[in-house]
């Protein structure tokens, strides 16, 4: 938060920025931005699980799944059909109905074992998605019914769309509803952490006793944070499916789980923007190294079998020492590097602003000891 | 009859290796807190090294030098990436996530290594078989049973009658207490770290021996299963590790042995049902089956 230039016009410069690249980008950097917006969507929910409830999820690939798969089924053939706007609500419902059914486990089982019991949704998930033919399609997968909104189609399908002269496939439209939802899910998730239950979900985290003697209902709360970040992974799955129009089941494996944690743990624990980021970083980096594998050093290009490193091999690599360099280092994350380098860049900060906090007390604070 | 004999013979070894691989996560989380993710690529590393160096050094020297290797790892994981942290109990949570990142590094580099080879481990042992009776069992799987068995003896053993294995117990219990008394923290832990490597050598032997068709990159994930294994007994137990392993492993032998009555389910039940175990297990007591009840105090 600048002091200099006025929040609201800091927010507009940043919209108009983002609403650019459709008629500047061709389709691959729209793809890319996409499947980065999907995943920051999902990854602030995971971000509020983790980083603001402290409640270690290794199942959000699960939720990804039955957002993708419940607008797939609602509104395609076979399935009811329904309206693809009202499938795609239904649909993040059911995301955080699902989440819901696992409450009995999330509202009592803690820290490390909760993690590995989601690990316990990805494999029963993986394997529903595999058995149950008649509404996921097995093995293959299904093809994903386009979205419309009052007749406005968002695919390459429906009546041409040219915009300042520049034509509007299905990326370029994908775009906006991408952006829009993404503004949506900065909006909710800013809002939830800074009032009433982001701060008791903070207060859990730190200690869990503290927090149930000053009236915070904790069964209730976790099992809410658990909820709410599942109707967020359902969106992103909505927009996941939408994007990529085609679901299989290989997809939402555990491999998406670690990728989603990896976001958020890059970006910062406990911060919108810093899982935002993080999304980013870790979508966008497989995807560009495999396009400029060619002028990358020591990266084979793809199809040469002379055993170098592929460049998804090498996107992995650096993906992995990410993780662990970023921890080691900067234990926050980029949210909290940015914090520092621009304390030390202006000395004279005024007071940090009370949202600043709890990402840092994620990695730092002690728990009372007397 | 002979049907079931086999299914809980098979079941046996399965939960023998999977013993040995739970070992390895409570022994690490008992010592630092940690839930070692990167096991499964520690465990696919000694079976790459097992099937690389068995022709120069025979089984014997390789599966001796894939235990030494795979520990040494584990324990310069452990002293160099993990310990470099502050030694906040907190950290522990992060410590988790750096091995998530340490297993993606090794398992990349494994896999690209072995690529869709299936390796064999060079086992004495092959695909014999002897009658016990009615039921005809694999050599392996009497192997896994009975190497298993001793090693985890082995390992109780070092719990129990070691100083080593007193300074671990008593560092679980109380690391503040147990540092003032001059136990050496750091080191207590970098030998916990080791000790879980070489159980982790040792279990992709079994994991890759016969019924298995061999190596492959994806062998590490079995140790995926024996996540639900550790957590069932209750993480920092190994007594629970122990039951827990054969529970699990019980129950995906019988699930795979009785799959047309189970066909309901779907194909491949078996391979997802200590999951479904561990997540009914965890709603009756969400800290395991043998885990302690914490006391909080504020």
């Amino acid at each position: 938060m600048s002091e200099r230039i006025p929040k609201g016009a800091a927010a507009l410069l940043t919209a108009l920025l983002l609403c650019a690249p459709p008629f500047y980008l061709d389709a691959f950097w729209l793809r890319v931005g996409l499947f980065a917006m999907a995943a920051a969507i999902g990854a602030v929910g995971l971000g509020l699980l983790t980083g603001t409830a402290g409640q270690l999820s290794l199942g959000h690939a699960f939720f990804l799944a039955v957002g993708a798969y419940g607008y797939t089924w609602l509104a395609g053939e076979p399935g009811p059909g329904l309206p693809p706007a009202l499938a795609a609500l239904l649909a993040v419902l059911l995301a955080g109905a699902a989440g819901g059914l696992f409450s009995p486990v999330a509202g009592r089982v803690r820290g490390i074992y909760l993690g590995v019991a989601t690990l316990a949704l990805v494999f029963l998930g993986h394997h529903v998605l595999l058995t149950a033919d008649s509404v996921t399609g097995g093995f293959n997968g299904r093809s994903v019914p386009a979205l419309t909104l009052g007749g406005f189609s968002f695919s390459a399908d429906g009546p041409a769309v040219t915009v300042l002269g520049v034509p509007f496939g299905a990326e370029e439209r994908l775009w906006y509803l991408g952006l829009a939802l993404l503004a949506g899910t900065w909006w909710t998730a800013r809002g939830l952490l800074r009032g009433r239950p982001g701060r008791a979900l903070a207060a859990l985290r730190d200690s869990e006793t503290a927090a149930s003697v000053m009236g915070v209902d904790i069964a209730r709360y976790r099992s809410a944070a658990f909820v709410v970040s599942s109707m967020y992974a359902g969106l992103a799955g909505v927009l996941l499916a939408l994007a990529f129009r085609r679901v299989v089941p290989d997809y939402f494996g555990l491999t998406l789980s670690v990728d989603y944690l990896a976001m958020i743990v890059i970006g910062g624990l406990g911060s919108v923007a810093g899982a935002t980021a993080g999304a980013v970083f870790v979508t966008a980096l497989p995807l560009l190294m495999t396009r400029y594998a060619d002028q990358l050093p020591l990266v084979a290009t793809p199809g040469t079998t002379d055993g170098g490193v592929g460049p998804t091999e090498a996107a992995r690599y650096l993906y992995g020492a990410a993780i662990v360099l970023i921890l080691l280092y900067a234990p926050d994350g980029l949210h909290g590097l940015v914090r520092r380098v621009r304390a030390r860049l202006r000395p004279a900060a005024p007071a940090r602003t009370p949202e600043s906090l709890p990402a840092t007390s994620a990695v730092r604070a002690k728990e009372h000891t007397p | 009859m002979t049907a079931l004999l086999d299914s809980v013979l098979a079941g046996l070894a399965l939960g023998a290796v999977y013993a040995l691989v739970a070992l390895g996560f409570v022994v690490v989380f008992k010592a630092s807190g940690v839930l070692n993710f990167a096991h499964g690529s520690l465990l696919l590393f000694g079976g790459y090294l097992v099937a690389v160096l068995h022709d120069d050094l025979g089984f014997a020297g390789a599966l001796a030098l894939a235990v030494v290797a795979t520990a040494a790892l584990a324990g310069a994981l452990d002293r160099l990436l993990l310990q470099r942290g502050d030694p906040d109990p907190r950290a522990a949570h992060v410590q988790t996530i750096v091995t998530i990142g340490v297993d993606i590094v090794l398992l990349t580099d494994l896999s690209r290594r072995i690529g869709g080879d299936l390796l064999s481990l060079g086992d004495p042992w092959g695909d014999s078989v002897t009658r016990l009776g009615p039921v005809t069992v694999a050599d392996s799987r009497i192997a896994a049973i009975v190497v298993s068995a001793l090693a985890i003896g082995a390992v109780f053993a070092l719990f129990r009658f070691t100083s080593w294995g007193l300074a671990l117990r008593a560092a679980a219990e109380d690391t503040e207490a147990a540092a003032l008394m001059g136990v050496r923290l750091t080191r207590v832990r970098t030998l916990a770290w080791c000790l879980a490597g070489a159980l982790a050598a040792l279990a992709a032997v079994f994991l890759a021996s016969f019924p298995a068709p061999g190596l492959e990159r994806t062998t590490g994930q079995i140790a995926l299963k024996a996540f639900p294994a550790a957590i069932l007994g209750g993480l920092a137990s190994p007594p629970g590790a122990l039951a827990g392993s054969l529970l699990i492993g019980l129950t995906e032998a019988l699930a795979a042995g009785y799959q047309s009555e189970l066909h309901v389910l779907g194909e491949g039940f078996g391979d997802v049902v200590p999951y479904a175990v561990m997540v009914a297990v965890l709603l009756v007591r969400p800290t395991g089956l043998f885990g302690a009840k914490g006391v909080a105090r504020v």
